[in-house]
């Protein structure tokens, strides 16, 4: 990383920090790096291996770490994540184990869904993260359907529903926020708005001002937040889950960010990004950002930084290792979980 | 034992259910207030209230991924579809998300959710309001289907679907859901998945069917008897779980098998019952297995008579298998 800047730098102040993250903001943005880090590193590495034929396929979030690491620091334990394509950092910040998700990716005999999705489709009923669909958009009136549980029962937590700038266009969107607001449910709406749905940019996905606006028609507020400056995420997250706690309903949140990588390992982007796409993206790198404030402030030195890096190496090296060790799913597991076991019905088992 | 007609005895079992369990929630269009457009709903709102009969807004993709939601959290939605008709905005929560999601989530995420909605012709609702498309629903795993045809089965497979641990595409045969009507007994009663009803027995024809179909098969085999043949009809009460066994035992029996269904011929799911009995049953057949289905064309409107297999289309295809044509 040079030591010259390249990003548009972040303007918080250390007291700035200090009313966002409180008397210990200094290490919370330790803590917020580490994740950062653990997430570039798991991206590069995984996109690595899967050009080299050890996965079969990855779909990176560079870019969006900040939303990320931020939802996984402001959410609750009690709270229930419904992820879009990207957020699978948001599980393993809140607690989900690097080596079980690493399982998942080369869908061995280990993976807790028996290696029955893509990569980067995990599921972690222990955080609350939901099974996540291919299907863009299915999520969100799902969402809303727990956050009716949670009010009905007095519960506390919050249901999170991600999704990207392509899915405000599916049905699920519409159907999701118009549910949420009419029962006036405790969720947040997360659009990681990097910009591109594969090659479509935004700008052909919606004619709306934002995606932010769309909210006004539901009656949900809705804002527009740079998704790639840690210290505004936070902030809005913050702010909007104090509301939605408070039994105000819905709130919509649009990060806008860039969508560092190709859409997925599947996808070549030279056929349609413009020639600086790559230049913009990297202005506006959250880590990148975040990096360069703490080393301004003094909370990272070359020491720590180098430590950081190796940390996350050894971690990711070794839920590698872990996984390649491990056997393909064992071949009776195909028919199980179609029906629940104590089901008569035995379709899973033919021919 | 009370007297009730088919919409009644549904009407009772969600009544019962959610006065025993106060995680079963009702929700859909006009369920509340209205008590459902075909009232299977009546009385529910103002028993157990607006947070759990769930007046929700025009969206069948919102009422199935809402309920998907809620049966994550734990509740027990019973989500009302008001036609079968208009299921497909909610196709894609069925098919992709309902009947995937505990295989998808290595069994994290069972999803038990009944979707009931009415479904079938012959009351004049042209092509929106009368078609028979289980097969779309027994084609996808993951999913159970279950279609009564009489008011007891009507609440016993509706509580055994409420209890059921996975996802239950509940089909209700609104033709007959008022000129049907029987005993009924009362509390807790269920009818298990995947055991045929016997209807009528016989030993030259097995007439299988389900749902509003089996009037007309039983009037078929009546008409039989006094010609002299001998008909079984089995009633499938759910065809996801399958009741393979009693199908096969009965033909072997018999050795000549007609299969009825209102659905479109092809790919309907007498097609599957040929396909298993061809499979499992070709050595007793004396005669080539027929099915008398409805047309593969849209559901019409003025000509839905014409359309609908009834007791003389029927019984002339059993005449075919035993007389041989
Ligand atoms: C319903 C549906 N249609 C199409 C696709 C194929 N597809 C996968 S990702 C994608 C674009 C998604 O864009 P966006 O919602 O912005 O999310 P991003 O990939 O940018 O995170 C498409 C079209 C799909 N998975 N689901
Ligand atoms: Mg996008």
């Amino acid at each position: 990383m040079s030591a010259l800047s390249t990003v548009e730098p972040l303007t918080a102040t250390p007291s700035d920090a200090e009313r966002l993250f409180g008397a210990d903001w200094a290490s919370t943005l330790s803590v917020a790096h580490r994740w950062m880090t653990l997430g570039r590193v798991y991206d590069a590495r995984m996109q690595a291996l899967q050009r080299q034929g050890r996965i079969g396929f990855y779909g990176a979030s560079t870019g969006q770490e900040a939303v990320n690491v931020a939802t996984g620091l402001v959410s609750r334990p009690e709270d229930w994540i419904f992820p879009g394509l990207r957020e699978q950092l948001v599980a393993l910040v809140r607690g989900y184990s690097l080596t079980e998700y690493t399982h998942s990716i080369f869908a061995d005999a280990l993976d807790p869904a028996h290696g029955r999705q893509m990569p980067c489709h995990p599921t972690a009923r222990g955080v609350h993260h939901i099974s996540m669909s291919s299907v863009i958009g299915t999520q969100i009136s799902q969402a809303v359907g727990l956050a009716y549980g949670l009010k009905l029962r007095h519960d506390p937590g919050v249901a999170w529903a991600f999704f990207g700038d392509g899915a405000t266009s599916a049905n699920d969107f519409h159907a999701g926020l118009n549910f949420a607001a009419v029962f006036g449910l405790p969720v947040l709406f997360g659009c990681a708005n990097n910009q591109w749905a594969i090659s479509v940019p935004v700008a052909h996905q919606t004619a709306s001002e934002s995606l932010a606006a769309k909210g006004a028609a539901y009656g949900i507020p809705g804002r527009q937040v740079d998704g790639t400056d840690f210290f505004a995420v936070y902030g809005a997250l913050t702010e909007a889950l104090a509301e939605i706690r408070a039994g105000k309903g819905p709130r919509l949140l649009e990060f806008l960010t860039y969508r560092m990588t190709p859409h997925t390992s599947s996808d070549d982007p030279t056929r349609y990004q413009p020639g600086d796409w790559a230049e913009r993206g990297q202005r506006h790198d959250p880590y990148v950002r975040l990096t360069e404030w703490m080393r301004l402030h003094g909370l990272l030195t070359p020491d720590r930084e180098a430590e950081e890096q190796a940390r996350a190496d050894t971690a990711v090296r070794e839920a590698v290792a872990a996984a390649e060790a491990a056997p393909p799913p064992a071949p009776d597991t195909l028919t199980e979980d179609v029906y629940s076991p104590h089901s008569s019905a035995h379709r899973g088992a033919t021919p | 034992m009370s007297e009730l007609t088919i919409v009644q005895a549904i009407n009772r079992a969600l009544h019962e259910a959610m006065q025993h369990d106060p995680n079963v929630l009702v929700l859909g269009e006009d369920v509340g207030v209205n008590g459902g457009v075909f009232r299977a709903t009546e009385g529910l709102f103002k028993e157990f209230g607006a947070d759990r009969v769930i007046d929700t807004p025009l969206s069948e993709t919102g009422i199935v991924g809402t309920a998907i939601g809620m049966a994550l959290y734990g509740l027990k939605p019973v989500a009302e579809i008001q036609f079968l008709d208009f299921i497909y905005p909610a196709f894609d929560q069925i098919v992709s998300e309902l009947a995937k999601m505990r295989y998808r989530s290595g069994g994290q995420y069972p999803c038990p959710v009944v979707i009931r909605t009415p479904y079938g012709g012959g009351i004049r609702g042209g092509l929106y309001h009368s078609q028979s498309t289980e097969a779309y629903f027994a084609h996808t795993a993951g999913l159970k289907v279950a279609i009564p045809s009489t008011p007891a089965d009507a609440k016993g497979l509706l509580l055994t679907a409420i209890h059921d641990e996975d996802p239950v595409i509940f089909l209700e045969p609104k033709r007959i859901y008022r000129s049907v009507s029987g005993e009924v007994p009362d509390g807790d009663h269920r009818v298990p998945f995947g055991k045929a009803r016997p209807v009528r027995a016989g030993d030259d024809v097995t007439l299988v069917a389900y749902g509003a179909m089996i009037p007309p098969t039983v009037e078929a085999a009546e008409m039989l008897e006094k010609e002299g043949i001998g008909a079984e009809v089995l009633d499938l009460r759910t065809l996801v779980p399958l009741d393979e066994e009693a199908v096969v035992r009965s033909v072997e029996k018999t050795g000549r098998a007609v299969l009825v269904h209102e659905a479109a011929r092809c790919c309907g799911f007498g097609g599957e019952l040929a396909a298993i009995l061809a499979e499992k049953a070709f050595y007793s057949l004396k005669a080539p297995i027929a099915r008398v289905t409805g047309y593969d064309t849209p559901f019409p409107y003025a000509l839905e008579h014409a359309y609908l297999p009834n007791a003389e289309t029927i019984a002339h295809a059993a005449r075919g298998a035993v007389r041989g044509g």
